[in-house]
């Protein structure tokens, strides 16, 4: 821990890729300065994309229609399975439909300003251009976007913004947009453009002469474990949530393929800007697998308060009206209930940390429907949010119309990821990381609304263009031979983990470690970070790593179709990854969106931010397991949105 | 609660199968059917047994990857996915038989998971609009009348996860096929392809060796999303249309 701990800080890392002059001509600029490809020459191209979410499923597809030749990867056993699917809410796009004074500015604006000023402004003024284009895209596609009775978009808002610019479809906006993405994506599938593997995970990156050659990746059926090769690999493999274990992420999404890259080469850029998502489903017992997310958009209607007297055990409805704390109401007027992520969250944790939490164990907050039910009549209600109200009462067996519903934080989101430049490209030429995998456009806190934006921007319209340059620069990469040394280590190495991870043959289960440092992150680097408390999880991280590798037990073998293998090679990741996020948020001496240090507050208990030594992306370049990360600093550069402490009261 | 489990065990997809006993104790009414199966799993492994393997991911019930057929029915007693199925729908000293999605088209891979690549080739067949990147028009320019775009919706939420077929006494994929041809066919985006969709997606349905469709309407019974079964009649008259359209020309 004390050597881990004493990183050595390097060489700034620099984006060479955006270029200079005003914010809201560089996009035009870099498109027009990037490399083309010759139509004829791309099918001699092959790229390989690795996951088949949003921002993985149109980049497969978009890049298809272009004519390069895509080999594309899911763990799933359908690509149309990818997480995005379980974002409800919606998507911003810059449309003013609603003529609220919304503009491309504005969602560039509070964009920067809701990641609390740790954002890159050419790519997030790049991110809110394109967010118009992508609505075109997806109604082009049959995405059934809700629609008001003249026939045209429905809009409603969203936390941390004052205009209406959120497009949904009910509560299963992600669903409908992975669909669309998943249906443009089977048309190149069909039309013999995209080779798709199903149920196969990457388990490594393969780095020949510098450059991102390939991958190696299990077959999840046979057990079968092989080399791909390319002359582009495409990460977009999404989040990393899962190692606080608990998160609303699937069960089986990972950080395999990003740290492995991060092993082979790719910094790792904010490990610790993780997004705790204040509307979730409290948690009822050890048996918990995961949490369930209710859509921010409840936040519209729904009220959300506490007792205000400690140890209130009075159901909801008994509790009159002038006992009742409307906290976010009180303590931020001019938003209320739709101040940002990470300051709703931040704000339930208070709360019940002051012993005014409701349900068992009292962690949990009402967020209340009653009003709302009496304003806009029940089936009002039922319209915007039933889809949600019925997944409520599944789950906790009480019925949102008739009680409050209670929800509590919970990992969603992480913001950090590989360091990309503004072509979305790693620091291992030919390695390209989109969507959530990547760090790049929500700074310390991401926007409800603004990942689906993300991904599909990244997908169907940045990595397109961009990834052109670089296959124009690289345009004749020779054959990669299967025996090449490089290529015949790191499949030895992955054979060699998998081997051992069978042959350890201990006593505890690859879930009861996943738990164990899930729980330890939770408590030490989730709402709430302190020097002392970082210092400990450092210290027991490198024990339970240690103890893994002693204990671990994976029945079976590695020919097979093997739950167990796969998730405890999983949670070997985990277990490094996480020594980074907690290295990261110790060395982050500054509160700023969904990092919140103790040590760093205003008087009024609000994120304090120290911008002149803090006012960098921290990109982490990997040395060695358990060895000191070096650090290297980009330096953020804001001449359009000036930081300011954020104030949404 | 304490609950006798009978599960399909299969090593892979060609071995013989059979349904094994099992005990477990110490269950929670508020735990998911699937958080008990991890409970299972967890004592399996420890016991050096293989654990049972299911498909299973966002446990939300909207990716479709959960499968299990349980006691009978299609993601059980419940109208809903199995992960948003709980053990407060069972009783304590229950037996549960839990077995994979049965269908010809559907080969199982081991014990309770399945092979579902037939859906995804449906797809490839026609189960989109072709609108490639960049060529798309302003959203606005073409209104869809708000009874279509919900219609096309209540469609689109077929999370493409099977159920319909294992709940079929033939083994067919109608109500699937059916539910992706409804959502774009009403579409005015959809409406150039709305010939060639639907031949294609019944054509590539019937080539996957899904069975006949007899208006069972086991189907939209077991469909966590409540697709309904007019669907298929919806798919019907559009394939009839198709095909004299197609007998014109």
């Amino acid at each position: 821990m004390s050597t881990y701990a004493n990183y050595p800080t390097g060489e700034p890392v620099v984006d060479t890729k955006a270029p200079e002059g005003p914010v809201g001509e560089r996009w035009d600029k870099r498109r027009f300065e990037a490399k083309l490809v010759n139509p004829a020459n791309r099918r001699k191209h092959t790229v390989i994309v690795v996951g088949t979410g949003l921002a993985g499923g149109s980049a497969g597809a978009t890049l298809a229609e272009q004519g390069y030749h895509v080999v594309q990867f899911c763990y799933q056993d359908s690509p149309r399975r990818a997480h995005s699917i379980a974002a409800q809410g919606g998507i911003n796009a810059a449309k003013n439909y609603r003529n609220d004074g919304d503009s491309v500015h504005r969602l560039f604006y509070d964009t920067v300003k809701g990641g609390d000023f740790r954002a890159r402004e050419s790519n997030v003024h790049r991110l809110a251009q394109i967010s118009v284009e992508i609505i075109d895209q997806c109604v082009a596609q049959g995405v059934p976007f809700a629609r008001e009775y003249g026939g045209l978009l429905d809009t409603r808002s969203f936390g941390g913004v004052q205009v209406s610019r959120t497009f949904y479809a009910r509560g299963q906006t992600g669903q409908q947009l992975l669909l669309g993405a998943y249906q443009a994506l089977s048309r190149q599938i069909a039309a013999g453009n995209v080779e798709m593997h199903p149920r196969t995970e990457m388990l490594d990156l393969i780095v020949v002469d510098g450059k991102a050659r390939g991958i190696v990746a299990r077959d999840l059926v046979t057990g079968r474990v092989d080399t791909y090769f390319a002359d582009a690999v495409v990460l977009a493999s999404g989040g990393y949530g899962n190692v606080f274990y608990l998160s609303t992420n699937a069960m089986n999404s990972n950080a395999t393929a990003i740290w492995r890259a991060h092993r082979r080469g790719a910094y790792f850029a904010n490990p610790c800007f993780t997004q705790i998502h204040p509307t979730c489903i409290p948690r009822t017992g050890d048996h918990q697998s995961k949490l369930t997310l209710m859509s921010e958009s409840l936040r519209n209607d729904g009220r959300i308060w506490v007792p205000k007297a400690k140890g209130d055990d009075r159901p909801a409805n008994r509790i009159p009206e002038d006992e009742r704390d409307y906290y976010l109401e009180r303590i931020y007027p001019s938003f209320g209930n739709l101040v940002p992520r990470d300051i709703a969250s931040r704000a339930a944790k208070n709360v019940c940390d002051e012993g005014r939490g409701v349900g068992p164990g009292g962690q949990g907050v009402y967020l209340d429907f009653a009003d709302a039910i009496e304003r806009m009549g029940r089936k009002a209600v039922e319209a915007k949010y039933g889809n949600l109200f019925d997944m409520y009462q599944r789950i906790t067996d009480e019925d949102p119309y008739q009680v409050p519903m209670r929800i509590y934080p919970a990992v969603h989101y992480t913001m950090g990821g590989l360091w990309v430049d503004y072509d979305l490209q790693t620091t291992v030429p030919g390695l390209f990381a989109i969507g959530e995998a990547n760090f790049s456009d929500h700074g310390a806190n991401r926007l409800g609304a603004s990942a689906l934006m993300q991904g599909l921007a990244d997908g169907y319209f940045v990595l397109p263009a961009t990834i052109n340059d670089y296959l124009a620069r690289h345009p004749h990469h020779d054959e990669i031979d299967a025996e090449h040394p490089v290529v015949q280590e790191v499949l030895a190495e992955t054979g060699d983990r998998l081997n051992l991870l069978l042959a350890v043959d201990g006593d505890r289960t690859p879930d009861s470690f996943h738990r164990e440092v899930g729980e330890l992150m939770w408590e030490f680097c989730g709402m709430a970070r302190t020097d002392s408390g970082l210092r400990k999880a450092l210290e027991r991280i490198p024990q339970i790593r240690e103890e893994f590798w002693r204990r671990i037990k994976v029945p079976g073998t590695g020919e097979e179709f093997n739950q167990s293998l796969e998730k405890a090679n999983r949670v070997v990741d985990y277990l490094e990854l996480a020594e980074l996020m907690c290295l990261d948020a110790l060395h982050r001496a500054e509160s700023c969106g969904g990092h919140f240090r103790e040590e760093s507050q205003t008087p009024d208990g609000e994120a304090a931010r120290r911008d002149d030594e803090f006012g960098y992306a921290a990109a982490w370049e990997f040395t060695g397991t358990g060895d000191a990360p070096v650090l290297h600093k980009e330096d953020l550069v804001f001449e359009y949105v000036h930081p300011t402490q954020r104030s949404y009261a | 609660m304490k609950l006798t489990l009978r599960v399909w065990r299969q090593k892979n997809a060609d071995a013989e199968g059979a349904m094994s006993t099992y005990q477990v104790d110490r269950i929670s009414s508020d735990m998911s059917f699937l958080e008990m199966l991890d409970t299972l799993n967890e004592e399996l492994i420890l016991n050096g047994e293989d654990p049972v393997a299911f498909d299973h991911d966002c446990r939300e019930g909207i990716c479709g990857a959960c499968s299990l057929v349980i006691n009978g029915d299609a993601h059980g007693p419940e109208r809903t996915t199995t992960c948003q199925l709980h053990m407060r729908s069972f009783e304590d000293g229950d037996t549960i038989d839990i077995e994979p999605w049965r269908a010809s088209a559907f080969p199982v891979i081991k014990d309770l998971v399945v092979d579902r690549s037939a859906f995804d080739r449906i797809i490839q067949a026609g189960g989109y609009v072709t609108a490639p990147t960049g060529a798309a028009p302003e959203a606005h320019a073409t209104p869809v009348p708000k009874p279509d775009a919900d219609f096309a919706f209540e469609h689109a939420e077929c999370i493409g996860c099977g159920a319909c077929v294992a709940a079929c006494p033939n083994g067919a994929a109608m109500l699937f096929t059916s539910a992706k041809v409804n959502h774009l066919n009403v579409l005015p985006q959809g409406a150039p392809e709305r010939e060639t969709r639907v031949l294609d997606m019944v054509g590539q349905m019937d080539a996957e060796g899904f069975g006949g469709c007899t208006l069972a309407g086991e189907c939209a019974t077991a469909c966590p999303k409540g697709i309904p079964l007019v669907s298929i009649t919806g798919m019907n008259k559009e394939w009839l249309r198709a095909t004299r359209k197609a007998g014109k020309r």
